[in-house]
């Protein structure tokens, strides 16, 4: 199966739909920063893979899909969900290569500082693409 | 100031990686960027930049636990949402508690 880019995609969401997910990740990034600042970095290392953002867009991604079935005739209540477990499926395999991500951050960011984000950041993903065609290969349903 | 700052950075990140998971097919793959370090790309740098390497090397061991805990979430919310049929806004706010229970269990049993 061939990764691929719908630049029509952006047409179905609104502006508040983008408003939403800003407003919602800059208050994430507010709470990762704040819990850090008041119980230590330990704890706001936490709140750096919270799922804030996962609710809005796994919720954007159902109303999109029902609306696309539902222009067509149909219900697309199962579309939709289906859509979202889609979604949520893929974010699961993300978090893998995440770990990595926090990983590399952990081992390397007293020697290389910035550049630690960097590898980090390749090294989600890579590890997530590679687990995402694995998944496809060996054909496992989560 | 800082807050400000924190909150637009954070909000400028997170919508770049969303909007790349919007145009992005299939779906399965597309749902890779909901796990993507935006929050943590825009937090520890600003941290490197204020705090230092090894302030935030702390922060990365923590991350590596709630990654996994996001994991579990992902996996609660599929099976809420394939085999109970919620809709995707219960699922995934109610597997919230899921995330909790998993990130502040393992960091006290690994971290403390």
């Amino acid at each position: 199966m061939a990764v691929r880019v719908r630049w029509s995609a952006l047409k179905q969401s609104r502006w508040y739909e983008y408003l939403l997910r800003f407003v919602l990740g800059g208050l994430a990034t507010v709470l990762a920063g704040t819990v850090a600042q008041f119980f230590g970095p330990e704890a706001g290392g936490l709140f750096l893979a919270f799922p804030a953002i996962f609710c809005a867009s796994a919720t954007l991604i159902e109303k999109h899909e029902r609306e696309r079935k539902q222009k067509l005739g149909f219900s697309g209540n199962r579309r939709g969900t289906e859509a979202a477990a889609l979604d949520a499926a893929g974010a699961g395999l993300g978090s893998i290569g995440l770990a990595a991500f926090g990983l590399c951050v952990w081992w390397l960011t007293p020697s290389l500082s910035f550049g630690s984000l960097a590898v980090g950041s390749v090294a989600w993903l890579t590890i997530s693409v590679f687990l995402w065609r694995l998944r496809l290969n060996l054909r496992i349903h989560l | 100031m800082e807050y400000l700052i924190r909150f637009l950075a954070g909000g400028i990140v997170v919508s770049a990686f969303a909007v790349l998971g919007d145009v992005l097919r299939p779906k399965s793959f597309a749902g890779l960027f909901g796990a993507a370090p935006s929050v943590a790309l825009a937090t520890l740098g600003l941290a490197l930049w204020k705090d230092g390497g090894d302030y935030v090397s702390v922060g990365g061991r923590s991350m590596i636990l709630s990654s996994l805990a996001l994991a579990v979430y992902s996996l609660v919310v599929c099976q809420l949402l394939v085999r109970r049929r919620w809709p995707a806004l219960a699922a995934t706010s109610a597997a919230i508690f899921v995330w909790l229970a998993v990130a502040l269990g393992s960091k006290q049993l690994l971290i403390g």
